[in-house]
């Protein structure tokens, strides 16, 4: 079955787009600001003898010539972290200040985590929950190999999360990186679509809409909430948005994409969503030859 | 005094006086053992709180909670105190041990190499002290700390956990 030819009609050139998710991913590390600067990884990479291309919109991100990012002397000491480029844009988008209260819904393993604790020069606090235990060891690796001190992991159902015994009242901010049906990461997991079904989309937009909802109600009003899935699906990306738009206090905000990207679509098999979701990006494999990403950032409003 | 409850994460005292769990250790004992250890100045530990949780295991942590709380981790662990030598982790002196001044061994990059494979190695020529060491080498221009070494009779053996242990 071929599931993304559903998309077909929201995708300006679909013959480069389908070309682009046959195509694997080029390996990508994030330079981890608590322990080094891209200059420093940029020296100890030449002295290795290591090939890399930069990122032009991040000056963080490296490209490497050979996969596999783990064994080399900067990552050893936790200078730098695999981290697909696309997967740079949420924690850029939420865009958090040194000494704030993070929330990160569902964390493991750790790649937006990390890179949260250092944007905020690993002051303040980020809450890295997962729900799943056995992912919290990748969580707690990643975490520990780059020296954050920062984070707060917690194992607990998002939708249900309480700040009752964390002594604080809001968050200041909060990343919603949600478990979703993965179409976005094809090219990094070929096999990422055999499970998929209209059934699963349906029972893991429940999920989404919960957890969403429970972040907008514990960020303080004014704050900033990111919204993310690497998938294509409108039903997990604009009806999730439409949803919580109308049952909570916020509104969708205009952000700058680092990224060739599309605007959110209002309309998907005769549903119509609330106008504001055209404020949300679509990240799309061939515009960019990254993996595929939907992002959106919303201001809480009471 | 009370007993240790290895399922939360508890805040260290401020002084030995302090103590009200038997053997926790004090902020100030654990910031003395990096100084006089490793002469890592008190002021670096400014921005952090400590925290046991289990026996023994030292967490460092960059703000404020409550006393006592119930989480999976809580910062980064740095320290393993209840034994008779406390042994810093590999991770904290990764990320704090930039700051030392004494019984850090440099490594030249075959010794370093072989460090991180987890192997021990002779190093006949050292003449500091025994016991926990902070390996380093020299990395895009700086001394960097890669681990915990144990020297011990003319011998650095390699406590790099096996999870982190490469081979480059």
């Amino acid at each position: 079955m071929d599931v993304l030819a559903r998309y077909e009609p929201l995708i300006d050139d679909y013959d480069a787009f389908a070309a682009a998710c046959e195509r694997p991913l080029p390996s990508v590390v994030r330079v981890n600001l608590i322990k080094a600067t891209p200059e420093r990884v940029r020296r100890a990479f030449d002295e290795a003898g290591i090939g890399y291309e930069r990122v032009a919109w991040h000056p963080g991100l490296f490209r490497l010539e050979e996969r596999g990012p783990g064994s080399n002397w900067p990552y050893v000491h936790g200078w730098v972290h695999g981290q697909e480029e696309v997967s740079a844009v949420p924690a850029t988008v939420l865009d958090p200040q040194p000494g704030e209260r993070v929330w990160d819904t569902c964390a493991a393993p750790g790649s937006k985590t990390t890179q949260i604790a250092g944007l905020m020069e690993d002051t303040g606090a980020v809450v890295a929950n997962d729900d799943t235990l056995g992912r919290l060891s990748a969580l707690r690796s990643n975490a520990d190999r780059q020296g954050v001190t920062s984070a707060v992991v917690t194992n607990r159902d998002a939708r249900k999360f309480s700040l009752d015994d964390l002594g604080f009242d809001a968050f200041d901010r909060a990343l919603v990186d949600a478990p979703c049906s993965c179409e976005g990461t094809v090219r990094k997991n070929p096999d990422a679509l055999d499970d998929w079904s209209e059934g699963y989309l349906a029972h893991v937009a429940g999920l989404q809409k919960g957890i969403l909802r429970r972040a907008v109600r514990l960020t303080r009003p004014g704050g900033t909430v990111v919204y993310g899935t690497c998938t294509f699906a409108p039903e997990e990306n604009e009806a999730v948005l439409d949803h919580v738009l109308a049952a909570e206090d916020c509104r969708l905000v205009p952000f700058e994409s680092p990224l060739v990207s599309d605007p959110g679509v209002t309309e998907w098999r005769g549903e119509r969503f609330d106008e504001q979701v055209r404020r949300a990006r679509r990240i799309y494999p061939h515009q960019n030859d990254t993996g595929g990403f939907f992002c959106a950032k919303l201001e809480v409003t009471g | 005094m009370t007993g240790n409850d290895g399922s939360r994460f508890d805040r260290l005292p401020a002084t030995d006086a302090e103590r009200r769990v038997e053997g926790r250790p004090s902020r100030e004992a654990v910031v003395g053992f990096w100084e006089e250890r490793f002469g890592i100045p008190p002021e670096t530990w400014d921005g952090h709180t400590f925290w046991e949780k289990g026996a023994g295991k030292i967490w460092a942590f960059a703000g404020e909670l409550p006393d006592h709380v119930a989480v999976e981790t809580l910062g980064l662990p740095v320290l393993r105190t209840r034994q008779e030598h406390w042994k810093p982790t590999t991770d904290g002196v990764q990320r704090f041990g930039t700051a030392a001044t004494r019984n850090v061994v440099d490594l030249t990059s075959e010794q370093a190499r072989r460090f991180v494979a987890g192997e021990d190695q002779d190093l006949p020529d050292w003449d500091g002290d025994w016991g926990y060491l902070i390996a380093a080498h020299e990395l895009a221009g700086e001394r960097e700390p890669i681990g915990v070494g144990l020297y011990l009779y003319g011998e650095l053996r390699s406590v790099v956990p096996k999870g982190r242990r490469r081979e480059l």
